[in-house]
């Protein structure tokens, strides 16, 4: 099952500049939580607080708190490699690992931790994260095929993969069609649908189609000029967010005005 | 999730944010291994200037009769003094490197051009490569082919030059015979740093955006005047720090010169007369198997001159470099 | 207002301007073709001097032999003029010795600086001396050592190892340099698709980082070491050159390659008295020096060889 995300006052730095400001989000378990907004908004960034990945790049740090099920991801006794196990991540690009078959692919989150796995629990583990990412039909027969030999769309999906294959409790999709045509963008979309059964997912899209067509709930970012941070301007359901949204900033938005 | 689900969900009990984290000491210990990489670039540089300087210290400190005695048999009594002896070894090592660099630089500015601007692709690939093995042949060879080879059958060219140019003071004659003389020793080592400063000018030339060159042929130029107005000043950093290279090299190379000059200890331009100057590194390696504890002090103090004359010309040609990236 | 009338027939070049240009260019043309020319000259002839002149003494007797027992021109017990086993276990085992040395430090010394040090103080200056240890000279690398064996283990010490930190001070700055751009070229996506895992940050540089850019790594080693491999003038001074073979690295002199070829130049000629044998031959110093020179070229080019089929393979997988 799913985990809930608290973030409360969340101000996000690079270096010394604010990036972000003062975010105040609740994503609830076991839905898609959909991050739209203009480019430079900090959709992305806010993301990559969410399982600590923004404090990779030097000298990016953030203050406020993220709970996950109630628990502060950026608490003192906390490892930011525990966090990742709990809060999976799939990128824009689809970046499997090059030197790696489709199935050491998807095994990579366990054995790269030095962990040993007898090969029927290997097997029944990539049968299982394949299935879930609905590419078993598609590779069954290459498993030891290099996972970059795959196409795009069949890469992301190998990508998701081996993210849900570390079992964790939320996924976090970073503009994860933005790569993709349109099939390929449509079978990760119907993925995405049957994924929320198991997983919270929050997913930053460029696309408004694909927010209102997946996500339960919307997020609307803005920011008030270049190099302003930026800030949540508007939060809601999907279906208010874009039908009826009572803000001015996110209808102009979603009606294409700007952006 | 799909029906045909084949692993159970783990229960989940409290948290496992704090829990400890396999491999996190391993993560310590990794960084601690390479910050120590790092810093022992530092300590082995200061390790070399120190070890030197430690072997060169009698030369500062010691017994000062002892010192000038020693360069006097060195020199055949004539030096007396660590300056005395160094001068003209510096100028001899800066001699040499600088004309084989002036050899070498239009060479191999023409080399790279033809490689990346004249030569079909296919017959560029060969010769690129051709180039970067050049590059790796010992110089112990160059010295024995330039000692056996070159020395007897480049006479005649000097002895012409000498007829004909000797009007020049550089070229006053009469050429020796055999020419084991600066002027051969700076043709090997041009063709030794050939390919140093090649493959990097190739490089660069290489990187020429193809806008600015089809700017330039849109105007009508001809190939020779787009070479001038579009690859030629884009590469005009990479040239000079290349050559700076080429000049380190040559300033600190032993065995050509060991194997083909005839040495000497004067300030002297006569590039084709014999036992005119010597290098420091070919001096070094020349006296080293003879000398005595003082003797390779000195020699050692001279190693420290050379040591010094290269890491500013390396440094300059890094300037170079880094005011062309911005 | 009345549009000014351009004469553009004013701006045509001249006829003869665009034949002096267009002769300029034919001269350009031929002054680069030239310098090609005359740059391949001395390369051909320095190969081919190597190659005919180094094939005539060079056998198995010649390779199988070290240089005991040799006297003057006179032929040994086994029939040939001496030989190279010696410096070719001697080159061998220094090489090694080297290798042992400057890969780790080199290949932990890039890791730090691309993957931890970020654009820290601390990582500039090893920038900077890194540049500047690949400038040193080779025969300063040569005193270095030796003064420091002789502070260190006791005056005048020689011995093979020390002729591995010679070459190793010489080896390092390549290897730090090609590690470096290995690691510059694995895609940022890599190291975050792995840390999102979940991931520690030591096994993501061992198993995915390095793992990614090995093929790199180890073609940019061989050529370092192709590089050092003929290095004499350290050699000179911190190993030495005996004619017996010695198989201790860490004490005693050993010869190599390159100190053997320079060694038998300057004997320049061997002794044949009036009543020696029939089989003397005054000129095999450097009969020997071209052989052990063409076997030093054969060597480096395999080596060069070999790293280059490295790099091939992995541009070619990466597609």
């Amino acid at each position: 099952m799913g985990q809930h995300i608290d973030v409360n006052h969340l101000n996000i730095y690079y270096g010394s500049f604010l990036a972000v400001e003062d975010v105040n989000l609740n994503i609830e378990a076991n839905k898609v939580t959909a991050f739209i907004g203009p480019s430079g908004c900090g959709k992305s960034t806010v993301l990559r607080t969410l399982d600590r990945m923004h404090e990779i790049t030097p000298g990016a740090y953030c203050t406020g708190e993220v709970l996950l099920e109630g628990q502060n991801l950026y608490a003192k006794d906390v490892d930011p490699v525990a966090v990742r196990r709990d809060v999976g991540m799939v990128f824009q690009r689809p970046n499997p690992f090059p030197t790696m078959s489709i199935r050491q692919n998807v095994l990579a989150g366990v054995t790269l931790n030095n962990r040993s796995i007898s090969k029927s629990d290997a097997d029944d583990l990539v049968e299982w994260a394949l299935r879930g990412a609905n590419l078993w039909n598609e590779v069954k027969d290459r498993l030891d095929n290099p996972g970059i030999g795959l196409s795009g769309g069949q890469q992301q999906r190998l990508c998701i993969a081996r993210a849900v294959a570390v079992h964790p409790q939320v996924l976090l999709m970073d503009e994860p069609c933005s790569a993709l045509d349109p099939i390929s963008t449509l079978a990760v979309e119907d993925l995405i649908n049957e994924l929320k059964q198991d997983y919270t997912i929050v997913i930053v899209t460029h696309n408004m189609q694909q927010a209102a067509r997946i996500a339960d709930y919307t997020a609307f970012f803005n920011l008030k000029a270049v190099g302003q941070p930026g800030h949540l301007e508007y939060f809601a359901d999907t279906t208010t967010m874009f039908n009826n949204p009572q803000n001015e900033e996110a209808e102009r938005y979603v009606s294409g005005h700007f952006g | 999730m799909t029906t045909t689900t084949t692993q159970p969900s783990p229960t989940r009990g409290e948290s496992t944010l704090t829990a400890p984290v396999a491999g996190k000491r391993a993560d310590k210990v990794f960084k601690g291994v390479a910050l120590a990489a790092g810093v022992l670039i530092l300590v082995v540089l200061a390790a070399v200037s120190m070890f030197l300087l430690v072997q060169a210290w009698p030369l500062i400190g010691g017994d000062q009769t002892a010192n000038s005695e020693t360069i006097s048999t060195f020199t055949g009594g004539k030096a007396h003094s660590f300056w005395g002896y160094v001068g003209p070894l510096l100028f001899g090592t800066v001699l040499v490197a600088a004309l084989a660099l002036v050899i070498a630089f239009f060479v191999s500015v023409g080399i790279a051009l033809f490689i990346s601007h004249y030569a079909p692709r296919r017959l560029a690939a060969v010769l690129s490569y051709i180039v970067d093995l050049l590059a790796a042949i010992p110089s112990v060879i160059y010295g024995l082919w330039g000692g056996l080879v070159l020395v007897p059958s480049i006479y005649p060219f000097w002895n012409w030059v000498a007829q004909y140019l000797g009007w020049i003071p550089l070229f006053a004659g009469p050429a020796s015979n055999p020419p084991r003389t600066v002027a051969t020793v700076a043709l090997v080592l041009a063709i030794m740093i050939l390919p140093i400063i090649t493959s990097m000018a190739r490089d660069i030339f290489q990187q020429t955006p193809k806008l600015l060159e089809e700017a330039a042929l849109g105007l009508g130029a001809t190939k020779w005047e787009m070479i001038k107005l579009a690859v030629l000043p884009f590469g005009k950093s990479g040239i000079v720090s290349a050559s700076m290279l080429g000049l380190g090299r040559a300033l600190g190379e032993t065995m050509a010169v060991l194997m083909i000059l005839s040495p000497g200890l004067k300030y002297s331009f006569k590039l084709l007369q014999a036992s005119q100057n010597q290098t420091i590194a070919a001096n070094i390696a020349a006296q080293y198997p003879e000398a005595d504890s003082i003797g390779v002090s000195v020699l050692i103090g001279t190693g420290l001159v050379l040591f010094v004359l290269t890491f500013l010309v390396n440094l300059l040609a890094r300037r170079i470099t880094e005011k062309a990236g911005k | 207002m009345s549009q000014p009338t351009i004469d553009f027939d004013k701006f045509k070049p001249t006829r003869s301007y665009i034949a002096a240009r267009k002769r300029k260019d034919i001269v350009m043309r031929v002054l680069i073709v030239l310098a090609f020319i005359v740059a391949l000259i001395p390369l051909i002839s320095l190969l081919w001097t190597t190659v005919v002149r180094g094939v005539t003494r060079l056998n198995w007797d010649f390779l199988s032999h070290n240089m005991t027992n040799v006297i003057g021109g006179n032929p040994t017990p086994s029939g040939g003029y001496g030989g190279i086993l010696h410096a070719v276990i001697g080159t061998l085992e220094i090489t090694l010795g080297a290798m042992l040395i400057s890969i780790p430090v080199g290949v932990m010394c890039a890791v730090y600086l691309i993957e931890y040090a970020g654009k820290s103080r601390l990582a500039t200056t090893i920038h900077l001396l890194v540049d500047v240890m690949s400038g040193i000279p080779s025969i300063v690398a040569g005193l270095f050592a030796y003064s420091m064996f002789a502070l260190v283990v006791g005056p005048g010490t020689i011995n093979g190892f020390e002729g591995s930190v010679a070459l190793s001070l010489l080896m390092i700055p390549t290897v730090v340099k090609t590690t470096e751009e290995m690691l510059k070229i694995v895609p940022n996506d890599l190291r975050e698709a792995s840390l999102a895992l979940g991931v520690t940050k030591q096994r993501t540089i061992t198993k995915i980082v390095l793992r990614t850019a090995l093929p790199g790594i180890v073609s940019g080693s061989i050529l370092a070491i192709a590089r050092v491999i003929g290095e004499t003038a350290p050699l000179l001074m911190t190993a030495g050159y005996i004619v017996s073979t010695n198989m201790n690295l860490f004490s005693g002199e050993m010869t190599t390659l390159p100190v053997y070829v320079y060694q038998e130049y300057s004997k320049y000629r061997a002794n044949c008295s009036a009543e020696a044998a029939t089989g003397c031959v005054t000129t095999i110093p450097m009969e020997r020096a071209w052989s052990a020179a063409l076997v030093l070229i054969l060597l480096v080019l395999i080596l060069n060889l070999i790293g280059r089929i490295v790099a091939r393979v992995f541009s070619a997988k990466k597609k």
